[in-house]
């Protein structure tokens, strides 16, 4: 059944492989169809997969998203717009799967800095690509990654040259404008040795039912720095599958920030595979509303010895909303003296909100340091006490201490301008009552 | 100030405090003394509105007013300052942010307009250097990753701030090294004076030694077995509890 559906999307394949990037590159050529044949024998997953047990994806089978084949940037309301881009950054826009040059704002970028739509950097550094195109990731992962290897219209390249440490986020805006548009995007990343970047991947959309399809490959380099944020604002009605898949070198640090706020079905995989003494940060928070159902999958490799891993994902689940939270965390048997912990806590507003979250620690190494830990609960009474003991009645108390739930991840945002904007983000989600902004 | 009379407490089925009378006036410093599960704590806990007790018999008059009847955070408004024994940790908001909502609940409970951010400033600064803390500490989150002596210290320092007329110390000196307890006892006898009301509930008389009470009560079984001066803090270090507990079995 699920490959019948599936071949629907299989079947226009051929309406839409002549309007993708990179037509005329063999190996881009030989991977899509690849991917091509594994997606249409597979479908989109199932969920008698374990990875894939507690998100069911069929709404996307009985629908179907196609990708545009005009550039519709005359569609994007600017003034909208703004109130997601970032001041203080470099901004990259890309609508509807499509980089749009006109909107993004590149000026004064260093000259060792390449920021470039995907179908343009095809086109201008073939090679380079055929270097990192599903590097990280494997298509066999899973059928969404073989989907948008098949799929992706354009997306983004970044590379950063050894030791030059940008003063600025980029930020790269994804916009998704029309109803049953297929957004799928490539993203490639590379910082070289000791490179320092902060990157911000946005994702907004109108009113509309609509499929974001995304992965980020990224290459974090030998004792270079990469943040990378995420804020995931889709549409109410939209569907969003996005992964990125990390390597970094030795030494390399690599940390995200993770926060999922729209969509009616989302899903976010993040996998690192860490070498020599490399570090990793993975925060996260996911907020889910009416009948949202938001999923955060990590995977944290450690293949070689002495690698520091941390993370932190935290769920507000209200109404009917549902997080899932898959963390895995693979200490393989050279990775001695890791040092890792991952925790997973959600706080649940409503009786009919649900939150599933499944730690795995899969440690082959005899000598290392792993911990993990999940909390699924309501607001703590004694915090609730606590609070009205200091003059603050009680709903009011249960909105500060929601908010200060949420708030913890957020007060870990580095830069300015986004920790404003997705506190403003969070605030929308929850009651507000005696919370003063102001103060904070 | 504070009248409690004939206050009989249970948890459940279980009867803790068995029939307490209790006066208390401004100004005065009262210590409450005795033995682990002698219903200290359940005194100070009921006295500031914690829920999960039954108030068998007995009333509680704070101010001429029925204090039973309120709201913890009314409570809290009207005067009555809980410095916890185990004060929780509440990742995500500033103590400042915590500082200020409490402190403009109480204004706007009194028919006041909100404060001022820079005389709010000036004055919690000044607290800050009463209490010897570090200025960082306002905007750390409530309690996070403070020690116990840190803990204690923002019990003292919000107690400052909001100046409150009945202040409730539980355990205070629990988990305190000896600096610490100065720095906090210090804090407090800063802030005494005719108009406002101690009472210190603690295993140990270590606390006494740098607050000095002007009643010391025992309690014991849910009763107060005997009520002195601060002699009877010194008493009590020598004998024991056994002493009083003996006591109250022979008669």
């Amino acid at each position: 059944m699920t490959t019948a559906k599936a071949s629907r999307y299989a079947a226009e394949y051929s309406n839409i492989a002549p309007i993708l990037c990179g037509q005329s590159l063999l190996w881009l050529e030989e991977q899509r169809l690849k991917a091509l044949s594994q997606f249409s024998e597979q479908g989109f997953p199932s969920s008698h997969e374990e990875e894939w047990r507690y998100t069911n994806v069929s709404a996307i089978e009985k629908k179907l998203f196609s990708p545009t084949i005009n550039k519709t940037i005359n569609l994007v309301d600017i003034e909208w717009l703004k109130l997601y881009q970032l001041q203080e950054a470099w901004s990259v826009v890309l609508v509807d799967g499509h980089f749009s040059a006109e909107l993004s704002s590149l000026e004064d970028l260093p000259v060792d800095v390449l920021v470039m739509g995907m179908a343009d950097a095809l086109q201008k550094l073939p090679e380079t690509l055929e270097n990192y195109i599903n590097q990280s990731v494997n298509i066999d992962e899973n059928s969404f990654i073989a989907f948008n290897t098949a799929w992706f219209t354009d997306g983004l390249f970044v590379s950063v040259n050894a030791k030059r440490i940008l003063e600025k986020p980029i930020q790269v805006l994804h916009v998704a404008t029309q109803q049953d548009v297929l957004a799928a995007t490539r993203t490639v990343i590379i910082l070289d040795k000791m490179a320092e970047a902060s990157i911000i991947e946005t994702y907004v959309g109108y009113d509309n039912a609509y499929l974001s399809s995304t992965v980020t490959e990224v290459f974090v380099g030998q004792n270079a720095h990469l943040t990378l944020y995420k804020m995931q604002c889709e549409s109410e009605k939209a569907y969003h599958f996005g992964g990125i898949y990390v390597k970094q070198d030795r030494d390399a640090h690599f940390t995200h920030h993770n926060f999922a706020f729209g969509a009616l079905l989302a899903r976010s995989d993040i996998h690192t595979d860490l070498d020599h003494a490399s570090e990793c940060e993975l925060n996260g928070l996911y907020l889910g509303v009416k009948r949202q159902h938001i999923d955060s999958h990590t995977r944290i490799n450690h293949i070689k010895p002495h690698g520091i891993s941390r993370e932190l994902y935290k769920g507000v689940l209200d109404d009917r909303a549902r997080g899932v939270f898959q963390g895995r965390v693979i200490v393989a048997k050279d990775a001695q003296q890791t040092d890792s912990q991952m925790n997973n806590r959600n706080l649940l507003l409503s009786d009919d909100a649900e939150a599933d979250s499944k730690p795995q620690l899969e440690i082959y190494a005899d000598d290392v340091k792993c911990g993990h830990g999940v909390t699924v609960g309501q607001l703590d009474e004694k915090s609730i006490f606590y609070l009205q003991s200091r003059c603050i009645d009680e709903e009011v108390a249960r909105n500060i201490l929601t908010f200060a739930f949420a708030n913890e991840m957020v007060d870990r945002i580095k830069i300015k301008v986004l920790h404003e904007m997705i506190l403003e983000q969070v605030l929308i989600r929850f009651p507000q009552e005696g919370i003063n902004k102001e103060w904070l | 100030m504070l009248s409690i009379k004939n206050l009989h407490v249970s948890v459940g089925d279980k009867p803790i405090l068995k029939g307490i009378d209790l006066e208390i006036n401004a100004g005065e410093i009262h210590a409450i003394m005795g033995p682990n599960g002698s219903g200290k704590s359940t005194l100070s806990h009921i006295l500031s509105g914690k829920s999960g007790y039954t108030v068998t018999e007995g009333s509680v008059t704070y101010q001429g007013k029925d204090l039973l009847q309120m709201p913890p955070e009314t409570r809290a408004r009207e005067g009555i300052f809980l410095a916890f024994q185990y004060p929780v940790e509440i990742p995500g908001v500033s103590n400042i942010y915590l500082l200020k909502a409490a402190l403009n609940s109480i204004r706007k409970h009194h028919g006041q307009s909100e404060v001022d951010a820079m005389d709010f400033l000036t004055l919690v600064k000044g607290k800050v250097r009463l209490l010897e803390m570090d200025e960082k500490f306002l905007y750390r989150a409530v309690n996070e990753g403070f020690s116990g002596g840190e803990k204690k210290r923002n019990e003292i320092l919000q107690m400052a701030i909001l100046e409150p007329k009945l202040c409730i110390l539980d355990e205070t000196d629990s988990g305190l090294d000896i600096d610490a307890l100065k720095i906090v006892s210090e804090g407090v006898n800063s802030l005494r004076s005719t108009d406002r009301a101690f009472v210190m509930v603690t295993h140990y008389q270590r606390l006494l030694d740098y607050i000095k009470p002007d009643f010391v009560h025992v309690l014991a079984n849910g009763r107060i077995v005997k009520s002195g001066g601060a002699e009877l803090a010194l008493e009590l270090e020598e004998k024991g509890y056994s002493w009083l507990e003996d006591n109250q079995v022979a008669a």
